[in-house]
């Protein structure tokens, strides 16, 4: 592939992603809405809050590092981007990519929660503060049982490094003990990757003001707002890519696909309505004595051949 | 610019400031969120942050502590917004009028600070949901001519 084609498919991906990202983020509250008993927002809601958050006047505090607290939201979009243009690639041509873009995904995945961190800590705000310490305490938790349970994917698809191995190869990791146990780890840690509801601490609006993201307004506030509902996009397809078989190119294979998605959104949006927010060390205590001996134990499994 | 002013009208968020009330405005305003009137269907949200919002409800009838408050918070929301003085106690100071504890009142506060603020006043002790949401669809009318 050339240059341009490389920059077609970032910028095909980034833009195809975004518009799914801003469609699952109105499904979202609709279903929220719908738990709850209410009617919801019209379907055009996300587009209208994102028109409008870029309209409005974009403020800085007096105390903030200006460049900084600009500049990390953009980083984060871009990164999530790039997440969405290599698992997009890997998704549709499984056999084109390249040894060991998993641990690229796995270490670009870790970039927008570490830049709503800088973010935060730029702005010079108490509650953002507060908030970027419980967001750091966040990642620590929920790196590890991540780590493990697509560990868990990688050694069903014979020790591949490469996303989409196992679909070449026929494999589907969750049709065994320890690709389950890996799957619902997968799934708790991508509610945590959200910062969705039971894990949703660095943002708490009725504790800090919305926490990391209190002193955005604005264009800004408008690529966080892109920037979240890229990655819930992208997480979907990451699970869907390691632990269930990707996309077959047939009819049924892509309504399979379409399926697998949309449960794994609906689990997000389920799970965010009938949970309350946990605390932070409770949540410190939840992934690492309960889901990373969990992890080991599905890796052992794997290893075994289960 | 006539469609960044239909997502500004399509997409109020709202940040809640108690400027001393006696809670029954705070009951009647988070009584718009639940199901029988979803104030969501029209876009609207609850906020963490005077920084995300586009209105400022106001309840209480302003006290002199609550005043510079009043006013920062103000400040610190991104133009263009809309303050909703909802009760009254935040339209007139109600029964606490010429008390020795008062401010300057809601309206007066944020017309020091800018004398071309939109402000939305919602009558009644307290008022009714359906009134709050009356005023908010007046408000969307006053953008539009922005």
């Amino acid at each position: 592939m050339d240059a341009f084609g490389i920059i077609g498919t970032y910028i095909a991906a980034a833009v195809g992603t975004l518009a799914i990202g801003l469609f699952l983020r109105w499904f979202d509250r609709k279903a929220t809405a719908m738990v709850q008993w209410r009617k919801g927002p019209p379907w055009y809601q996300p587009i209208a809050d994102v028109l409008k958050l870029f309209s409005k006047e974009t403020l800085v505090p007096s105390t903030a590092r200006r460049t900084g607290f600009l500049i990390a939201p953009a980083i984060g979009l871009a990164a999530s981007a790039l997440v969405a243009a290599i698992l997009w690639s890997a998704v549709l041509r499984p056999d084109v990519g390249f040894v060991g873009d998993l641990i690229v995904v796995v270490y670009l995945l870790l970039i927008p929660p570490l830049m709503t961190i800088f973010g935060g800590l730029a702005s010079g705000s108490p509650h953002a503060a507060v908030g970027a310490s419980r967001e750091m305490k966040l990642i620590l938790s929920y790196e590890l049982p991540f780590f493990l349970a697509l560990l868990v994917g990688v050694i069903h698809s014979d020790w591949s490094l490469q996303l989409g191995q196992s679909s070449v190869i026929g494999v589907v990791p969750l049709y065994n003990i320890s690709g389950v146990i890996a799957m619902v780890l997968a799934i708790i840690a991508m509610q945590a990757k959200l910062g969705q509801v039971p894990f949703d601490i660095a943002e708490a609006e009725c504790e800090i003001m919305s926490g990391v993201y209190a002193e955005y307004s604005g264009a800004p506030l408008a690529i966080i707002f892109l920037g979240k509902a890229m990655m819930l996009a992208v997480m979907p397809l990451l699970l869907i890519t390691v632990f269930w078989g990707g996309l077959t190119a047939t009819p049924l294979g892509i309504a399979a696909f379409i399926g697998k998605y949309v449960l794994l959104v609906v689990l997000v949006t389920l799970i965010r309505n009938t949970n309350p927010r946990l605390r932070i060390d409770q949540i410190m205590r939840f992934f690492w004595f309960g889901l990373a001996p969990l992890g080991i134990a599905a890796v052992v499994l794997a290893v075994l051949g289960w | 610019m006539a469609l960044m002013n239909w997502a500004l009208r399509k997409s109020l968020w709202v940040y809640h400031v108690n400027t001393g009330a006696c809670n029954n405005c705070d009951i009647e305003v988070l009584e718009l969120l639940t199901p029988k009137y979803d104030i969501e269907r029209f876009g609207m949200v609850l906020v963490g942050s005077p920084r995300h919002a586009d209105v400022l409800a106001v309840t209480g009838a302003c006290t002199r502590q609550a005043q510079p408050r009043l006013q920062e918070a103000y400040r610190q929301t991104p133009k263009p917004c809309v303050v909703m003085a909802i009760g009254a106690c935040a339209n007139a100071q109600g029964i606490f009028t010429e008390a020795y504890h008062m401010g300057a009142g809601v309206d007066v506060a944020i017309k020091a600070v800018d004398p071309d603020a939109i402000i939305a006043y919602v009558p009644g002790c307290p008022p009714k949901p359906e009134a709050m949401i009356a005023a908010a669809v007046k408000a969307m009318e006053l953008i539009k001519t922005l």
